[in-house]
């Protein structure tokens, strides 16, 4: 393969000099940013990155080439803030410098923002390896002008389709992104997802020559005999699964294990396509109820980049012998493959989270961590802002779990019910809002399995703006309507207080908001004394 | 009611496939309205390739789904399901169709680029890609009641003299968001834009949707009244947050 001489490509320029334009756009971005501050509104992720933008279009492209180790950029509907947090924990940890937008600004304007922040004026980034995560709809864009070493593709599910769109259109777009791309940039796929596999199908580098490397990740659990593991396995494609269809031929797919929505061990029955061999696999996973969960990651690929990651070994490194001393500078050998097997821990709950670190420790095999780095980074991991936080409050335990689409909140329910068929054992309040953020349709409540809730008998508390919605979706999934409790919908604090006043002290209780209620709660539970810095890192 | 146990035979057309926006609290609602006053239900789902019994269902029921799914129904309803569904309406039979169902119950649908889908003509309607797409709370205002819900297409859709609008637009945009009109009727079946899901939250044409498939079979039914007081709120949701 012919290799284009490095600095002669577009998102390759020379790190530190990004021209007065750059220097112009971040003065302009740090003005922006104090001038937030002066007038108190503090937050405003994405106004530096707007006024950056505006100055320098070539601004992320020049900032994400001053990253001398290369960037991640994660994408999926589901976890990418959790996978891409966790990434840059176990990078951090194992004593990589990294810049990273934690404050979940994802859109382009919010990229740049946040590397503009973590930037000199001159375009110095303040770290060697940027961890991105990016929304779907802004995903194309952030990888045509970020031009990044790696991209982990962690899932599709139906997301608020309101506001992105289709999944097919989603899937399309990005398909389109990675036919721009050439050997510099290694795709991280996970091959449990047909519709993922569909958008790196013949895109990589065995069959466009030039193009992306491919590596593929997924669960490998036993499916019959002592090993099978009832909690993992599904029965059934879930409601709000899409129809699985075969990326190539359109034919329903099979699947010799079905583990979460449409994600599984499928093949197509009709061409004979099927989920790819996995680089990085997932073996032996525990989930300890709403707490913990360990698994095994078995890889037959360790490290290293795309066909041509050994060129980037050339970059003159400025972090003065710092690197070569390190335990991440790439290794010689790190183009062949090295078998490697090794147990984590992770503080947090769930399948979906096992999909998560999976992911996230494929990315950080991918960045030259050893086994050691990740299972230190994983094993002190704190949950990313909201996903799932445990609080006290008046002597009660709240276990706050964020629900923004169907397969989200139909594992936060099968978390929380451990899998079993009774349903939930403690009270819970779902707390729906419709503002933007949230996706103004709730029609997906639909979508989710809430048939779950029906056996049991622990009250189910209903709030928010679309509370009432919430409360006729318990109802027509079988709760018995004596155990919905249904609260006013513009008044969240009093739907919170009468729910915890109504659980005796030394209980549990569970709280499932949409984001913007999820805003609102965390807000009100700090009013009512839970302990503030709990959920900040 | 008449004294034996009726039966409420529903026809769910692509569930599978077509399934997008949660229009499967459609069936849910349905189907737990009958159980809840011990009027059996039988739903059979009805796929690509799948047989379509004739003149077998009471009800039918088609939901919305994403382009890709679309071609490939529309391609199966030109065969024989088109037909017996055409011969249905005709003879009586309730169906309630939203959104890709909708326009498929139509003569047309003209996408941006690729070919025209053909419908089956049971609305006198045609439907092409707009250059917009309308998103947002929407209420019909029909004689006997209003149906809230939610839409979100591209697609303007015009009637022809064929069929009459089912409701007039209060909220949203409606067939196309010039005339006012808001979806179709035509005998008993139904078709409009709204997701939801719609029945839910609108107890009131659900019940009329049992009342006239039951009729079909069963002669007059009159149904037991139901609780309806979580469904009412869901219903009567204040304008002002309607249309933030």
């Amino acid at each position: 393969m012919p290799a284009p001489a490095p600095d002669a490509k577009l998102g390759r320029a020379r790190p530190r000099d990004g021209g007065w334009r750059l220097r112009l756009a971040l003065a302009g971005a740090r003005a922006t940013t104090l001038a937030s501050r002066l007038l108190g509104r503090g937050g405003g992720t994405a106004a530096p990155g707007v006024v950056a933008e505006r100055i320098d279009p070539g601004a992320l492209r020049k900032l994400g080439a001053a990253l001398t180790g290369g960037s991640l950029v994660v994408g999926g509907t589901n976890g990418k803030t959790t996978t891409a947090h966790m990434v840059a924990t176990i990078l951090d940890r194992a004593g990589r410098r990294v810049v990273h937008n934690r404050s979940g600004s994802n859109l382009v304007r919010g990229v740049i923002a946040a590397l503009a922040a973590q930037s000199s004026l001159n375009g110095v980034p303040r770290g060697e390896v940027g961890v991105i995560e990016a929304d779907e709809a802004a995903l194309p864009a952030i990888v045509a002008g970020l031009r990044p070493r790696f991209i982990l593709f962690n899932n599709l599910f139906r997301d608020q389709l309101d506001r992105y769109g289709e999944l097919d259109h989603v899937a399309r777009r990005w398909r389109e992104a990675v036919a721009g791309l050439d050997g510099d940039t290694t795709l991280l796929v996970n091959a449990d997802d047909p519709t993922l596999v569909g958008v790196v199908d013949r895109a990589g580098h065995r069959d466009r020559p030039g193009g992306p490397c491919v590596r593929f990740f997924g669960l490998g659990v036993a499916v019959e005999g002592a090993g099978a593991d009832s909690a993992i396995l599904l029965d059934a494609l879930p409601h709000a699964a899409d129809a699985a269809v075969c990326p190539r031929c359109g034919a329903r797919l099979a699947y010799r294990a079905l583990y979460l929505s449409h994600l599984g061990d499928w093949y197509c029955p009709a061409c004979g396509h099927a989920r790819p061999p996995l680089d990085v696999t997932a073996r032996d996973i525990r989930l300890e109820g709403v707490t913990a969960l360990s698994l095994t990651i078995e890889g037959s690929w360790a490290v290293g980049g795309g066909p041509r990651a050994g060129r980037r070994r050339a970059t003159k490194r400025r972090s003065r012998g710092r690197a070569d001393a390190s335990p991440l500078a790439p290794q010689p050998a790190a183009r062949c493959p090295r078998p490697t097997a090794f147990t984590v821990h992770v503080p947090l709950p769930g399948l979906y989270n096992a999909y998560n670190t999976l992911a996230a420790a494929t990315a950080a095999l991918a960045f030259g961590a050893t086994p050691a780095q990740i299972a230190d980074g994983l094993r002190g991991f704190t949950a990313a802002f909201g996903r799932i936080e445990r609080v006290r409050v008046r002597d009660r335990e709240i276990v706050l779990a964020l629900v923004k689409n169907p397969t989200g909140f139909n594992e936060v329910l099968r978390m929380l019910a451990g899998g079993r068929e009774a349903g939930l054992a403690v009270p819970a309040l779902l707390a729906i809002n419709d503002l933007d953020a949230d996706g103004r349709d709730v029609s997906w409540l639909w979508d989710v399995d809430f048939e779950i809730l029906a056996a049991g008998d622990a009250p189910l508390h209903t709030a928010g703006l679309r509370g009432p919605d919430m409360a006729v979706r318990l109802k027509y999934a079988g709760v018995d309507p004596a155990r919905i409790v249904p609260h006013a919908p513009n008044d969240l604090r009093a739907a919170l207080l009468d729910f915890v006043r109504a659980a005796p002290a030394g209980s549990t209780l569970y709280v499932l908001p949409t984001y913007t209620a999820m805003l609102d709660i965390r807000r009100h539970l700090a009013d009512l004394g839970a302990v503030r810095n709990f959920w900040q890192k | 009611m008449p004294h034996a146990r009726p039966t409420l035979r529903i026809g769910y057309l692509y569930g599978v496939e077509m399934n997008i926006y949660g229009d499967r609290g459609n069936i849910i609602a349905l189907s737990q309205r009958c159980r809840w006053r011990d009027i059996a239900v039988e739903i059979d789902l009805v796929g690509i390739g799948d047989p379509l019994r004739p003149a077998y269902h009471d009800l039918y029921f088609f939901g919305g789904g994403q382009d890709k799914e679309q071609i490939a129904v529309a391609a199966d309803l030109a065969g024989d399901k088109g037909k017996i569904l055409r011969e249905a309406v005709e003879e009586g039979a309730t169906a309630l169709t939203i959104c890709g169902g909708y326009q498929l119950f139509g003569h047309h649908y003209r996408p941006h680029n690729g070919p025209e889908l053909p419908g089956i003509g049971i609305f006198d309607i045609t439907s092409e890609a707009g250059p917009d797409r309308f998103i947002g709370n929407s209420v019909l205002e029909l004689p006997d009641g209003e149906l809230v819900g939610f839409e979100n297409h591209s697609a303007l859709t015009f009637l022809g003299p064929g069929c009459e609008s089912l409701g007039r637009v209060v909220i949203g945009a409606g067939n196309n968001g010039r005339d006012g009109s808001g979806g179709a009727k035509y005998k008993h079946a139904y078709g409009s834009y709204l997701h939801g899901s719609l029945l839910p939250k609108n107890p009131w044409f659900a019940d009329r949707l049992i009342v006239e498939a039951l009729a079909r079979r069963h002669g007059p039914v009159e149904l037991a009244p139901l609780p309806d007081n979580l469904e009412l709120a869901a219903h009567r949701r204040p304008p002002a947050q309607l249309t933030h």
